[in-house]
């Protein structure tokens, strides 16, 4: 007897190194292994309302994720497409606009909610009176902080928003403002539930008041299932979402902050998607990765200050901007992934156009201009560049340092200033620079967005103009851009504008960079979008990836 | 064994007090308000304020504070976490059985690669054999942790794809929270296919369980080859072949079973020196583990989980030294006789 319970101490740890071995195989016909993504993003999301923060990563982790907004953004053209409303209607004036919205639309059923009726005007009409009024608890839950609606000021612009019938909302404007639309359509502006709001009131409770944003109940592809902390967030399929049928059963977040940590997943396939890869010419040799790329809304641009000698010259203007070599830029600073700028706007907007002049590189021309400005000598000023990262400008400093090596062929000498960043960023304001290294990433992909907030007269007296460059026409011409809803109408102002712009050069457009993602072959559908983030509605992955 | 037990139980308690004493004065030295220290509430209004001195007696001398926090600590109240805000308990429990899992299946698999190795080189001592398992342990006592890890992912996971390199279980299985410690976790789950979330289990606690066990592995390679030795030097081996048993048997009736004896007390004191070695082993694989909360939690400064992950970890650490000391002493009668504890 004691014999075999010897034998059985020796047979149970052999047994356990026997299974520990076959779970070495790493074919997985699996089902749950194929039914589901996962999605390794470089950080944790700040909150799961989108309207309550502006930072990508969390745009990318819930906003097309878990809800819908009334208008989106077509991916290809970025016109505006009905989404939750089926259409909209703007009266001449442009201050009343009516939504319709659609009658098959249902939230997420979850663990904490089940809703008992789809979407109607009422939901409508709490997410946006949630931001507009002081009084509603929800607005006090956040203590007012919506800061994208601020800084768009829709506020001021938002009189009422009227419920005409259960499937028609109206918004009442104090001015005609042709971005509106585009701000509805931005990531920021999503449909939450009311019913699941009045729920967490009735629980009268202040403390469950910000359940509204923690545990969130929406209309999108996905909804809410786990959440922890830095480490995951578990999303699950919504069975009744209203615009198509979700190919996934389970959709994951893996938070890894590390890059390299995202590249070894990705290797080993315990990511089917990364973000913001590195290592891009390792990912492309191998055959069971593919590499994505999609230029996004942004800017970086190299800005004069036209207040201060001798660029209030434009003929200076331009000789500098001639000699600026934008192709070795890209390479150095981009490592080619970005394009160069041809105008302000990137390639992907409506209002983008050939037509406009563009400006090319040539060391002749020149040294032409400025002699034509009387400085053939040459002369030296300030360049400012930003001290740190920026998604349009991964590194400003290199950049200064080859536009200082290209200006030294036409004899100009460049003094390259950095300060700490919000020091940089006050002075900036206050107008202290000659000229600067700074960009733009755009709210919205309406072409205003481009050219308002950084060239208007009005944007010189907050500072936002880098350049301090005012013109009464170029105004003028985004004035009337704004107040019009015809479309070929704007194109062709926004196309003069920029002609102006071409003429003055108040600032030379270089690059709009592009976001990366990685994946695995077998997934497929777009999840890069040019603008407002990361979508999985249109996912699928095929099996026998191995 | 009564009298060794209540010594045992004797050192357990004032090696606890010290470390309380220690715990509590961090409160003290670390920078900031001493009771947002210890109850890690950042910002409390003026109610939950003069709630929270209340509770650890803020208001009279430090030794009452010292037994106020004494007495939260008994009833479990750890403070919350200063950046999450999450009582630190709950953390504890959620990270601290991960731990404990990646802990036992390493020193699992240094006893079951370790001991027979050493007794293979003792039975064949300064032969090849010994000479080629020798100088294996001294290149695997000598090989940093955080090295062997990076290799390994290298090796199975990036080249040969065999294994996953981080996490406890791919994430697409759903498993529900229960005891924190993933098998048991697993086999009580409803909605998964067991089998397969096993061997997924599986798959991802081999790297880090082999690289957290390489050091202790070499180390019961040394002590199973040294305590076999004397043990086959000694006298009544000596009585036993000359009965005329046959080599094998003697290996096996006399000489295993004396030498696991030193090898077990030994393996209760290595034991601090292997968890540490797990939390640089969990940052790495990103393992959900008391570790690598405990490494985030000093980054952000986050001094409540600092205190609560030291006291948590120690005394993990002390239980399972005592119990290692029970096992020797149930194997071993001379030491239940000893005078003191060590």
């Amino acid at each position: 007897m004691t014999f075999n319970l010897r034998l059985i101490t020796k047979i149970i740890p052999l047994g356990l190194l026997f299974t520990a071995l076959s779970g070495c195989n790493p074919s997985t016909d699996d089902s749950v292994l194929s039914e589901g993504i996962v999605y390794c993003s470089e950080g944790a999301p700040s909150s799961f309302n989108p309207q309550l923060i502006t930072d990508g990563t969390t745009i990318d982790a819930t906003s097309k994720q878990l809800y819908n907004r009334l208008i989106d953004f077509n991916n290809t053209n970025l016109q505006r497409i009905p989404a939750l409303a089926k259409s909209w209607h703007v009266t001449r004036n442009g201050k009343l606009i009516t939504f319709y919205l659609r009658r098959d639309v249902s939230f997420h059923r979850t663990d904490y909610f089940s809703p008992t009726r789809t979407m109607n005007a009422d939901d409508v009409i709490f997410s946006f009176n949630r931001i507009l009024d002081p009084n509603n608890p929800f607005y006090q839950s956040v203590a007012g902080k919506f800061p994208f609606f601020q800084s768009v000021n829709f506020h001021d612009l938002v009189d009422s928003i009227e419920k005409i019938d259960d499937y028609t909302v109206r918004f009442k404007l104090n001015r005609a403002d042709s971005t509106f639309l585009s701000n509805l359509a931005t990531p920021f502006a999503v449909i939450l539930s009311e019913e699941y709001a009045q729920q967490l009131v009735a629980e009268n409770d202040p403390q469950t008041l910000g359940k509204l944003d923690s545990l969130p109940v929406g209309t999108g592809p996905f909804k809410f299932k786990q959440y922890r902390n830095n480490s995951f967030i578990r999303y699950a399929k919504h069975d009744n979402y209203w615009r198509q049928d979700v190919e996934i059963e389970k959709l994951i977040y893996n938070i890894t902050p590390s890059n390299t940590g995202r590249l070894t997943k990705l290797l080993t396939h315990e990511c089917d998607v990364i973000s913001f890869p590195i290592a891009a010419d390792e990912i492309k040799s191998r055959p069971d990765l593919a590499l994505e790329e999609v230029t996004s809304f942004n800017v970086a641009f190299f800005a004069f200050n036209a207040q201060k000698p001798p660029f209030d010259n434009p003929t200076v203007r331009k000789a500098i901007a001639h000699a600026v070599d934008k192709k070795s830029i890209m390479k150095a600073v981009y490592a080619d992934h970005a394009e160069i700028a041809q105008s302000l706007l990137p390639q992907a907007s409506w209002a983008f156009t050939d037509e406009v002049t563009t400006f090319e590189y040539s060391v002749e021309k020149a040294k032409q201009l400025l002699a034509n400005a009387g400085l053939s000598a040459g002369f030296s000023f300030d360049l400012w560049a930003m001290p740190l990262q920026r998604d349009y400008n991964p590194n400003a400093l290199k950049m200064a340092k080859l536009i200082k090596a290209d200006l030294a062929a036409i004899g100009v000498e460049v003094n390259i200033i950095t300060w700490e960043w919000s020091t940089f960023l006050r002075k900036l304001a206050r107008g202290e620079h000659q000229s600067v290294l700074i960009g733009w990433t755009a709210d919205h992909p309406d072409p205003d967005n481009f050219f308002s907030p950084l060239l208007s007269c009005s944007a010189m007296e907050t500072g936002r103009n880098r350049a301090f460059w005012c013109h009464d026409e170029f105004d003028q011409l985004l004035a009337k851009a704004l107040a019009s809803n015809d479309i070929d109408e704007r194109k062709s102002l926004y196309l003069q504008a920029q002609n102006i712009l071409v003429e003055q050069m108040p600032l030379l457009p270089i690059a709009h960079s592009k976001r990366a993602q990685a994946k695995v072959v077998g997934v497929s559908g777009d999840i890069l979008a040019p603008f407002g983030g990361i979508s999985f509605e249109n996912i699928n992955k095929t099996n026998g990836e191995n | 064994m009564l009298n060794f037990t209540l010594r045992r139980l004797n050192l357990l308690f004032f090696t606890l007090l010290m470390l309380t004493i220690v715990s509590f004065s961090l409160s003290y030295l670390f920078p900031g308000e001493v009771i947002t220290n210890l109850s890690g509430q950042k910002t409390p209004n003026a109610e939950q304020l003069q709630q929270l001195n209340e509770l650890y007696q803020m208001d009279s001398s430090i030794i009452h504070q010292y037994f106020a926090y004494l007495g939260q600590l008994f009833n479990g109240n750890f403070g919350i976490s200063m950046s999450s805000q999450v009582p630190v308990s709950t953390e504890l429990l959620t990270y601290l059985p991960s731990t404990i899992e990646l802990c036992i299946s390493a020193l699992f698999i240094a006893m079951i690669i370790g001991i027979p190795l050493g007794f293979v080189a003792a039975i064949w001592h300064n032969k090849p054999a010994d000479k080629v398992i020798l100088a294996f342990a001294m290149i695997g006592y000598s090989i940093p942790a955080f090295w062997l890890a990076l290799i390994l992912i290298l090796i199975f996971s990036i080249t040969l794809s065999w294994l996953p390199s981080s996490g406890q279980l791919n994430l697409l299985f759903e498993i529900e929270h229960v005891t924190g410690f993933k098998f048991i976790d697993i086999l009580l789950s409803d909605n998964v296919n067991k089998m397969s979330a096993i061997n997924d289990a599986i798959r991802h606690i081999i790297l880090p369980a082999m690289t957290v066990a390489v050091a202790p592995m070499t180390l019961f390679i040394r002590l199973a080859r040294t305590s076999m030795l004397d043990v086959l030097d000694s006298n009544y081996i000596k009585a036993a072949k000359a009965k005329g048993l046959s080599q094998a048997a003697i290996i096996y009736h006399h000489g295993i079973r004396n030498s696991l004896v030193t090898i077990v007390r030994q393996m209760g004191l290595y034991f601090a020196n292997l968890v540490t070695i797990a939390m640089i082993v969990e940052v790495i694989f990103d393992w959900q583990g008391a570790g690598s909360w405990l490494i985030d939690s000093i980054f952000q400064r986050d001094y409540t989980a600092i205190q609560g992950g030291l006291i948590a970890l120690a005394i993990f650490t002390f239980v399972i030294n005592i119990f290692a000391d029970f096992i020797y002493a149930a194997l071993n009668p001379l030491e239940r006789n000893r005078k003191h504890g060590a």
